[in-house]
């Protein structure tokens, strides 16, 4: 890993591995809020969501490394119909946050908050609310888990075949096409929300994934940290297995898949629910790699006391390879592991607070 | 003729001089001024036409009650000037 892509509060950062040490350059956006980064697995392109506070969501566009970014259309929600009442669609149709952004061959997905999925053919000069997902009716039975309203956070592109993409709602469970966004079904089969009434707690169209990611060369596998603990798939996701709850918690935003093992995968513990800081100061990674079955939990390079660093769900990113891993923390904080997990090293902890990273 | 103007905060975003045009109403004011610099529009309303939240409209120094309707009458003279309302840390 040569390079790990930081979108924060405040900007772009860009941190590089020259002659074995670790440097940030100046931020691109310096003061904007940017909410994700791609750096496109196809054309190489890198891409920004911006959040400006008072103007809206902008995405912008660099094809040569980062000196030059063109602005590019934005995902933006067509007229809202005027003949839907307040009471029979709540959901304001305008775009407050580009949430996951990912890319397939030729293509791009944005998915947003409001949960509007977003599709672009010809690299961001245009978007296409996907429309066979936003006018399901399960959808207005989606809720918003730490923000006003429901949003789609984590795309995943099948590797086989880019017509099958796999989204993660919070609160509207995991849902898959497997024709390019023609039809959809909601896979969160075994999924419990402990925090919903006693008839509601398996309905798959109303789970919190906080984060879900699968395994690169398996991608059947799937991982899920749910707002109620692990859950793990292998077979594609028809159903989720629970995961027995490892120290020091279940609780927490991130996890990243090995992406050729498919036995494992890295999580970051937080308290809980009503606690979203580390247990007993010490911030800690988990690795499994045996399927869920036992944990390790590494520590080494990480602060191990007094500290309380929460780990966003993009703020966590595995290399291609598997050798390497970026950690960024909603206090600044960024750490890299070239020994697959098991220490860190921190680049820096004064960075503003960290929304997503992207490794090389 | 009206005459539009962008406070700093969004011409540092997209570059707008102030203009005098020919409008009747504040949305064909604000339409016409975003004929000189198109991508100023997603900036100040949003996707259905409304002023963002946190962007504030005056006419006359008044500031305009109703986001989403615009239907503001305007006079030859009047001045439209739209500002970002403070918010954030």
């Amino acid at each position: 890993m040569q390079t790990v892509w930081i979108g924060t509060r405040k900007g772009l950062f860009v941190a590089r591995r020259d002659a074995g040490k670790w440097t940030l350059g100046k931020p691109s956006f310096p003061g904007e809020p940017v909410t994700q980064v791609l750096v496109h697995p196809h054309d190489g392109a890198w891409y920004v969501a911006l959040r400006l506070g008072h103007f809206g969501v902008k995405m912008w566009k660099s094809t040569d490394g980062g000196s030059l970014w063109q602005p590019i259309a934005a995902p933006a929600f067509p007229p809202k119909p005027g003949d839907a009442s307040p009471q029979d669609d709540p959901t304001p149709w305008t775009v407050d946050l580009i949430w996951g952004l990912e890319g397939g061959p030729g293509e791009l997905w944005a998915g947003c908050l409001p949960a509007g999925l977003f599709h672009s053919r010809d690299g961001g000069a245009s978007w296409r609310l996907v429309r066979s997902l936003w006018d399901r009716p399960e959808r207005k039975q989606w809720f918003g888990g730490g923000y006003d309203h429901a949003g789609i956070h984590s795309i995943l592109v099948d590797p086989r075949d880019p017509k099958h993409v796999t989204v993660a709602v919070s609160c509207g469970g995991v849902w898959q096409t497997r024709d390019r966004g023609e039809s959809w079904a909601c896979t969160s089969r075994g999924m419990v929300a402990e925090f919903m009434p006693p008839e509601r707690r398996e309905d798959p169209n109303i789970q919190d994934p906080h984060r879900i990611d699968h395994c690169a060369a398996r991608p059947d596998v799937l991982w899920c940290q749910h707002h109620g603990g692990l859950y793990r798939s292998d077979d594609g996701g028809l159903q989720w297995q629970p995961i027995a709850p490892p120290a020091p918690s279940a609780f927490g935003f991130a996890v990243a898949a090995h992406p050729a093992d498919p036995q494992r995968a890295w999580f970051v513990p937080a308290h809980s629910d009503a606690q979203r800081i580390p247990v007993n100061g010490r911030v800690v990674v988990n690795e499994t790699r045996d399927g869920g079955r036992s944990f390790a939990t590494h520590g080494e390079g990480l602060p191990q006391h007094d500290a309380y660093h929460l780990v966003y769900r993009h703020a966590l990113a595995v290399s291609p390879d598997g050798s390497a891993l970026a950690m960024g923390s909603t206090t600044g904080g960024l750490w890299i592991s070239e020994d697959e997990g098991r220490s860190w090293l921190c680049v820096s902890h004064d960075l503003p607070p960290i929304a997503a990273v992207r490794c090389s | 003729m009206p005459v539009v103007e962008f406070a700093p905060a969004l011409t540092r975003h997209v570059p707008c001089p102030a203009q005098r045009v020919a409008a009747a109403t504040l949305r064909s004011a604000l339409d016409a001024a975003f004929a000189a610099a198109p991508p100023l529009r997603a900036y100040v309303l949003d996707e259905q036409g409304a002023v963002r939240k946190h962007v504030a409209v005056f006419v006359n120094a008044q500031m305009i009650a109703d986001r989403a309707r615009l239907d503001v009458p305007l006079a030859d003279g009047d001045k439209v000037v739209v500002i970002q309302a403070l918010t954030g840390g």
